[in-house]
């Protein structure tokens, strides 16, 4: 089903949780990136790009692969807006609009080494399928 | 049999465009009891009251209802209204349908109905309406001032030259506050010591004015007119009628290392100090928690050295009580503490400190003599960063909901005083927003970029870390969208302020509200803004909200104004609307008295005629002077003996049962 960029923008705001209107524009968010200097498209312009529904450039970006989830822009926003739930949330869009499941148990065995925390499979299971 | 009067009021379309006036009209007109009703564009205006008082006369009214806005505003214009028609005031009741109605309400047969009950209701209460006569209560020509900086410095000022007494409060040794503290002033740059100082010599010389520093009100009892107040005089442990102010024994004090508060704890200060060289009253107090001689007995160094004898170790607290007409709030602010801000290493970095330990380092009597150095090593620095907003505008946790609002001007001062003291100093601002609203401001803030080449960069910095002795600034150019590496010598936190924290303590004392951010709420945010709800209570400075400077003394002149309003009266009207307790159906069990929050219940053993029969029962009597007219007492007698006067229990029943209809 093809989704206007309005709809998408709602569905992010949902599953992120994060109301973009709190954003005050200080861009603390992206002075706290470390990974700022990666991405195309900024933490603070993610905020502004959702508020405005542009999504599709959202899901084209390098930036959501480039986040590091530290969650330093959560930690230091001063209007509590959660800038990395939004990356987060157009990360998930983007690997089910894909549809398949990038992981599947049979592949997990070749994947395995020792120095690989648990927490990582769990988790890539968690995004990477369905 | 009750005449009653309603008139409904369209507030312009603020009612009429939500609530059908006509139909509100044609409702309370079958009402029992009403003898005329109609509406008008404006009841509040003098053609509105005219008609009210045209109705009164020419249908021989006994009481009216006026459907309008909230009591609050305009019960007093009506209750006027109806006492210059010749009938009593508290003959008057308001059917609040635009708080209460049209401005909560969007669907007009909805908003409409409600609008025709709420009139009903004030027509049933009405009805039972009696004439009250106000009392008058006696005014004591006496103000306390709580707080000794500018704002309360200048209030007191202002109240002492209409002639009146007063006395400021100050917990520190000294009365100056924060200004004391400020090196110059925006936006004319004035050294603010140079007019400051004046000021509280002619505070400390005026005939009229007390001062008591190092002292705090304790506790506030009584009510608008008449309040009584004990003040601590905390144990200065220096006789005030003997010390010359010589201050040799601050110098001889061997006790050196308490950090001192004046100069934000850059620097220390002896046991015994006075906080500033211009400190008024020039007599020093001992800080027992870190002198010698109270901590071990030995040492009494200061003692041996005055002239003048006027150490005393054993003196003790002493509480003065004084009675007062009104009382002004004047606490002032402070600002919050940065523990919680760890990605600007304020907790870490001695070189990274808050605009208020700026203003002491730049200051000539501060801790480096006026020299700009870096706290860690004295270097003084080539780089400078300042952050705005650091705790203001906050929706977090650690921070403020609130614009600071000085902030932005004073930090242009720094940068502009900076720039012009040491040109080869680099200074970078990073703001989110540069607010300069006020005379002269944004001008100032231009002439910071354009004159002294201050380099202002949009966007808050994400972090600050020490490297080496360096500090290293992580931020964005939200306007370049650039990532922003810099290298500082020393970094400068715009840090939000916040009133003082013994405000809610003080709050509490006097009942005056104070908002979720302990500033104490005036009575109307525009037409009453000097003013607390409770009676008698005044507010000046940053104690009702961020100001700078200017603002402070604006405010504090018209906190003055309305203290002198106050004095100036003979005796105040109090308000009819007492509790009255029925003797014969007391049965005096003190629930009443537990619940008063005024103490204005007492209990009297007296000889009453109960159906023939005489006996002396213990009865309780209200002190009319002190009862505010809360009502608690009325819900908390199980005999039905207290009542509210204008406020009765049948009274409330019928308007319940109106609503209920």
């Amino acid at each position: 089903m093809l989704r206007t960029e309005k709809e998408q923008a709602e569905i992010i705001k949902e599953i992120s949780g994060v109301n973009t209107k709190k954003c005050m524009k200080c861009g603390k968010c992206s002075a706290s990136c470390p990974a700022y200097d990666e991405m195309d498209i900024r933490p603070h312009q993610f905020v502004s790009y959702v508020q405005n529904g542009d999504i599709n450039a959202l899901l084209e970006s390098k930036s959501i692969w480039k986040c590091l989830s530290c969650f330093a822009c959560v930690e230091r926003c001063p209007r509590d807006v959660k800038p990395a739930r939004l990356i987060e949330a157009v990360r998930l869009m983007v690997i089910r609009q894909r549809g398949g499941n990038y992981l599947t148990p049979n592949e997990v065995p070749e994947l395995l080494d020792e120095e690989l925390p648990q927490q990582l499979l769990a988790s890539a299971f968690r995004k990477y399928s369905k | 049999m009750q005449r009653i009067g309603v008139f409904v009021c369209h507030c312009g379309s603020n009612i009429a465009a939500t609530v059908d006036v006509a139909r509100v009209v044609e409702a309370a007109a079958k009402e029992p009891g009403v003898v005329h009703a109609e509406d008008y564009q404006y009841m509040c205006s003098e053609a509105g009251q005219l008609k009210i008082r045209e109705a009164i006369k020419e249908k021989n009214l006994t009481g009216i209802v006026v459907c309008s806005c909230s009591p609050r505003m305009h019960e007093n214009t009506f209750r006027q209204a109806a006492e210059r028609a010749g009938i009593n005031p508290y003959m008057v009741e308001i059917a609040n349908i635009r708080e209460h109605c049209s401005w909560i309400h969007k669907d007009m047969e909805e908003a409409t109905e409600k609008a025709v009950i709420l009139a009903r209701a004030a027509i049933a209460k009405v009805t039972l309406n009696a004439p009250l006569q106000a009392g008058t209560s006696k005014v004591v020509k006496r103000a306390l001032v709580i707080g000794g900086g500018i704002a309360g410095i200048q209030t007191a000022l202002d109240i002492a030259d209409a002639g009146y007494e007063v006395d400021i409060v100050e917990k520190t040794p000294s009365i100056g506050g924060r200004m004391s503290q400020l090196d110059k002033t925006f936006p004319t740059l004035d050294c603010s010591a140079c007019i400051l100082t004046p000021k509280m010599v002619e505070a400390s010389a005026h005939e009229k004015i007390t001062i008591y520093t190092y002292s705090e009100v304790e506790k506030v009892s009584g009510f608008v007119g008449d309040f009584t107040v004990d003040i601590r005089k905390k144990a200065r442990s220096v006789d005030m009628s003997k010390c010359t102010g010589c201050g040799v024994c601050q110098e001889k004090c061997p006790s050196k290392k308490a950090p001192s508060e004046f100069n934000r704890g850059l620097n220390t200060r002896s046991a015994i100090y006075t906080p500033f060289a211009q400190a008024i009253p020039n007599v020093p107090v001992i800080d027992r928690e870190n002198c010698i001689k109270f901590k071990t007995g030995k040492c009494g160094v200061c003692s041996k050295v005055c002239q003048a004898g006027a150490i005393d170790y054993d003196q003790q607290d002493e509480i003065v009580t004084q009675n007062y007409g009104a009382i002004v709030v004047a606490t002032g602010f402070d600002t919050i503490k940065l523990d919680e801000y760890d990605e600007y290493s304020y907790s870490t970095s001695p070189d990274v400190i808050t605009s208020l330990e700026l203003e002491r380092i730049m200051n000539a009597a501060g801790p480096t003599k006026g020299h700009l150095e870096r706290m860690s090593d004295h270097k003084a620095p080539k780089s400078m960063v300042f952050i705005q907003c650091v705790g203001s505008r906050c929706a977090d946790r650690r921070g403020k909901s609130y614009c600071s609002k000085i902030c932005c001007m004073y930090t242009a001062k720094h940068a502009m005083l900076i720039r012009d003291k040491y040109p080869d100093v680099e200074v970078t601002v990073f703001y989110i927003d540069v607010r300069t609203p006020g005379k002269n401001f944004d001008e100032f803030y231009r002439r910071a970029v354009e004159e002294y080449g201050v380099n202002y960069i949009k966007g808050q910095v994400g972090k600050v870390s020490e490297k080496g002795d360096k500090l290293l600034v992580q931020g964005v150019d939200l306007i370049d969208n650039k990532r922003i590496l810099m290298e500082t010598d020393m970094v400068v936190l715009a840090t939000a302020i916040e009133p003082n924290k013994d405000v809610r303590k003080i709050a509490t004392m006097l009942t005056a509200s104070i908002d979720t951010n302990n500033f104490l709420t005036e009575s109307h945010a525009k037409l009453r803004p000097v003013e607390s709800p409770t009676a008698g209570i005044f507010l000046s400075g940053v104690c009702q909200g961020p100001k700078d400077i200017p603002e402070t003394v604006a405010q504090a002149g018209a906190a003055a104004v309305k203290v002198v309003g106050l004095l100036a009266k003979d005796h105040l009207v109090t308000n009819p609307c007492v509790a009255k307790s029925n003797e014969l159906f007391c049965n005096g069990c003190s629930s009443c008295e537990k619940v008063c929050p005024y103490g204005a219940i007492s209990y009297e053993e007296k000889e009453v005629n109960d159906h023939g029969i005489r006996e002396t029962r213990r009865v309780a009597v209200v002190n009319s002077a002190l009862c505010q007219g809360c009502g608690a007492c009325t819900v908390a007698c199980p005999s039905g003996a207290m009542d509210l006067q204008g406020f009765s229990n049948r009274q409330i029943l019928a308007e319940v049962d109106a609503i209920c209809k």
